[in-house]
């Protein structure tokens, strides 16, 4: 028990120092106030007011530790997600596999709990030291949120000492349910803490609730509230699940690769398939919560959406769809490496290569640039900035087409896999697939009308908003293929899927595709802040320290691979630690 | 064999990604072409590779050529040529002798206020005051339109073309090349006060990602009232059949 009590023990520490360090500033800001009677203007800095720590890099310090602590935060967030939907499956199923993989996803997470506080209190201390005016003109309008975090910090903690240690203590029976109840505590106030610092973070993008002054009007709820709030709880909780998913598929297999024997492989081959199903489960409807996060930017500043995609990062958009594009890529090559596990899986690889032409071709259409990069002779070729075939591939209206596309395809090589080790046995299974196919093909012809004519014929509100019917055809058709699949595969001939026979190949697929959302992350929580430029709070409280420039996209770039190599080789010694942990259990 | 058809196969969309510049005389630029072709190749190497059988004959003749003894000369052969190529690259210079290409954004972003007629506007707000009078009185609004013509053939049409296509008389001389307001991508993407704001200030007045050093447009506040340039905006819209973006 005492390394238990040790590690509790460290991790209410590390709370209370939070605490220690938030209440301050609440009772300055909110005693300010009182004082006064009313909230103030938002300070105006002059480079001395920051404070200075020789060998240290203020900006870098803290873009680092918000960086890591967002990295671990949303893997222990979203991990809690899936094994309380494990669980509540496999009591439902009655199948212990899904308790034992539900119980390993969290012994692997847990580690990163602590991790994920200490990460928490540097960019504290670092927020505090290096812009302690910025930290005590928020801490003045969020004060009483800020005291809300911490509270919300000691329930998660203790719902998550009390879901990991009761896992087995109360398995059965009402006390079953009873832990349910606890894993449901756990997420609900993960959540809330997320959405209560998401609210921090968008109040320094689309300040509300201040006056151009920054002077604050009273009600925390208008702050809370601010335009980008809510696109960013929603784009922020499902990009935790996939990402969360993702990393728990690189340490199964990670395990996989060095499994002993035909069990284990097949075992964390399993996890693997489970957590990536997850993650690409989460990933469908990422890009839709994006653009509606995007869009809110544009339409909150214009100068906020055009630096952002047409402007100064809009190269950093271009590596954001290479990644997202490889992830798509490699989320289709680890199912289709994945159809021999069933014994009809061989019948579907001739399609294979359909499917990846047609994925590969949106995937490029996806990234195709509009403004180019021209060498002289280009450029007098091409009479300016812009191809005349590919210029329009470079709008919105072509990756919506694009991404809706890639979404279906990669939903086609799922019904296949999952087709590889059954076969329909009903009278209409001919009449099924036909059903299929005329609605994959309606779906397609619909997206790209929509896309084409209101994306290129009519005005932008209608451009933008054509987006909308298009993510419904796409979400409609993978509705209604699971209902068709699930009616005629009723009572089908059913063989039992080989765990474990799958090459190591696509195992690596699977580490690329956490590779790819760490450093995705990244990338884009860089260009979201960095969109707000020379302002702490934009708009209202200017950043006139030294570091008030926007660096430039390589720098950042390696910036934020340098922090994704640090984060991966914590995961890699966290994956080994639990590895560890296991072993010493099984000697006990 | 598989090995030649993995070759073969990315041959093929090479060429077909090099076929607009050949027949066309529209090259898809290099950099773009690199970055096409870096994808194909994975996925057409992700294809060949799905099973085990695959693989392995799709790498058989490189295993065989490192490993095999019999293949000794051929190996030698290989690991002489191969870095003497690369020497050759890199003495040759590869695309170094090329100008540098030019990042250049065309759109870049605005600021929130800017400065003209002794005034401030304020970018966010800012909207051409005679939109509204395209829907209260549309007689009015066409004279409107047509005012802004004849500021548009009096001073933007030499650079900007009489159709608006970006190909005036002086279009042939400048680099880079004056914008055409036609299409579905330039000014239909962009707001009116964005609009307002890059005649106002012109090239002098472009952050520096929009190459504001080498953009040959004057700054028209010096040249335009302040109603003119709405006038001109107006007209660009409606010649083009463009509607500003409203959000």
């Amino acid at each position: 028990m005492k390394p238990r009590f040790k590690s509790i023990l460290s991790l209410t520490a590390l709370a209370a120092l939070q605490l220690l360090f938030v209440l301050p500033y609440f009772f300055s800001g909110a005693l300010a106030a009182e004082a006064t009677g009313a909230f103030g203007p938002a300070p105006v800095l002059a480079a001395g007011d920051y404070p200075k720590v020789t060998g240290v890099n203020p900006r870098m310090f803290v873009w680092m530790a918000a960086q890591m602590h967002l990295w671990f935060a949303a893997f222990v967030l979203a991990v809690p997600i899936f094994v309380l939907l494990l669980e509540v499956v496999g009591v439902i199923r009655k199948e212990k596999r899904y308790d034992k993989v539900a119980y390993e996803f969290l012994r692997v997470s847990l580690t990163a709990y602590s991790i994920t506080a200490i990460t928490g209190g540097l960019l504290l201390v670092g927020l505090i030291v290096f812009y302690p005016d910025l930290m005590k003109y928020l801490s003045s309008i969020f004060g009483s949120t800020m005291l809300l975090y911490a509270l919300f910090f000691f329930v998660e903690s203790a719902a998550l000492y009390l879901y990991y240690y009761g896992w087995k203590p109360m398995s059965s029976g009402g006390l079953k349910w009873a832990h349910i109840g606890v894993g449901l505590l756990l997420n609900a106030s993960g959540t809330t803490l997320m959405f209560i610092a998401n609210a921090w973070v968008t109040f320094m993008m689309t300040p509300a609730g201040v006056d151009m002054a920054g002077v604050f009007d009273g009600n925390i709820w208008h702050a809370v509230r601010n335009h980008l709030w809510g696109p960013m709880n929603l784009h922020r909780f499902i990009a935790n699940i996939a990402y969360g998913g993702s990393i728990v598929a690189a340490y199964a297999a990670y395990r996989f690769l060095g499994a002993s024997g035909d069990k284990e492989k097949a075992h964390y081959d399993w996890m693997g398939y489970t957590a990536n199903l997850v993650a690409i489960g989460a990933l469908l409807p990422l890009p839709f919560a994006g653009y509606w996060l995007t869009a809110e930017i544009y339409a909150y500043s214009q100068q906020m959406g055009i630096t952002l995609m047409g402007g100064l990062f809009a190269w950093l958009f271009i590596i954001q769809a290479v990644l997202i594009g490889a992830l798509f890529l490699a989320a289709n090559y680890y199912l289709w490496c994945g159809f021999k596990r069933g014994v009809n899986g061989e019948r579907y690889l001739k399609y294979v290569r359909y499917l990846a032409f047609v994925i590969a071709a949106t995937f490029l259409v996806w990234f195709t640039p509009h403004t180019l990069i021209l060498t002289p002779e280009e450029a007098s070729s091409l009479g300016g900035q812009y191809h005349p075939l590919l210029g329009p591939l470079g709008l919105m209206p072509a990756k919506n087409i694009a991404v809706n596309i890639m979404l279906l395809f990669t939903f086609l090589s799922f019904l296949l896999y999952r087709r590889s080790h059954r076969t329909p046995t009903v009278k209409w299974a001919r009449a099924g697939n036909a059903m299929e196919a005329a609605l994959f093909t309606a779906a397609i012809a619909n997206i790209i009308f929509l896309g084409v004519y209101y994306g290129y014929f009519t005005n932008s509100v209608y451009k933008v908003a054509s987006s909308v019917p298009q993510v419904a055809t796409t979400l409609f058709v993978i509705a209604a293929c699971l209902v068709i699949e699930y009616l005629m595969h009723r009572n089908s001939e059913t063989a039992e899927l080989k765990w474990g026979r799958v090459p190591d190949r696509s195992q690596y697929a699977l580490f690329l595709i956490a590779v790819s959302f760490t450093w995705l992350m990244g990338l884009m929580g860089f260009v979201r802040s960095a969109i707000r430029q020379h302002w702490h709070v934009y708009s209202v409280m200017r950043d006139n320290s030294p570091d008030a420039f926007t660096p430039s996209i390589a720098y950042a770039a390696k910036t934020v691979s340098v922090g994704t190599i640090i984060f991966m080789a914590i995961v890699a010694f966290i994956f080994w630690l639990s590895h560890m942990g296991r072993e010493g259990e099984a000697d006990e | 064999m598989r090995l030649l058809k993995f070759a073969l196969t990315s041959l093929f969309f090479y060429l077909l990604l090099k076929a607009p510049g050949f027949f066309w005389d529209k090259p898809i630029p290099s950099s773009l072409v690199s970055m096409y072709m870096f994808f194909i190749v994975i996925t057409v190497l992700l294809v060949m590779t799905i099973t085990d059988e695959g693989a392995r004959g799709l790498f058989a003749p490189i295993r065989a050529l490192v490993e095999d003894p019999s293949k000794k000369l051929v190996r030698n052969a290989v690991f002489v040529i191969l870095p003497l190529a690369a020497v050759f690259l890199a003495y040759d210079g590869g695309g170094l002798k090329a100008t540098p290409s030019e990042l250049r954004a065309t759109h870049p972003a605005p600021p929130p206020l800017t400065r003209g007629y002794g005034k401030t506007f304020d970018l966010a707000t800012l909207e051409n005051p005679f939109r509204k009078i395209e829907k209260e009185d549309p007689e009015a609004f066409k004279s409107l339109v047509k005012e802004g013509g004849e500021v548009y053939f009096k001073n933007c049409f030499f650079c900007h073309g009489d159709k608006l296509d970006g190909r005036g008389h002086y279009a042939h001389a400048l680099d880079p090349k004056p914008l055409p307001f036609t299409g579905g991508d330039t000014i239909a993407q962009l707001q009116e006060s964005y609009v307002f704001w890059r005649i106002l200030k012109g090239g002098p007045g472009l952050p520096r990602e929009g190459g504001s050093s080498i953009s040959a447009m004057p700054a028209w506040e010096k040249e335009l009232t302040e109603e003119e340039i709405w006038k001109v905006i107006l007209f660009l819209y409606d010649y083009t059949g463009n509607t500003p973006r409203s959000w």
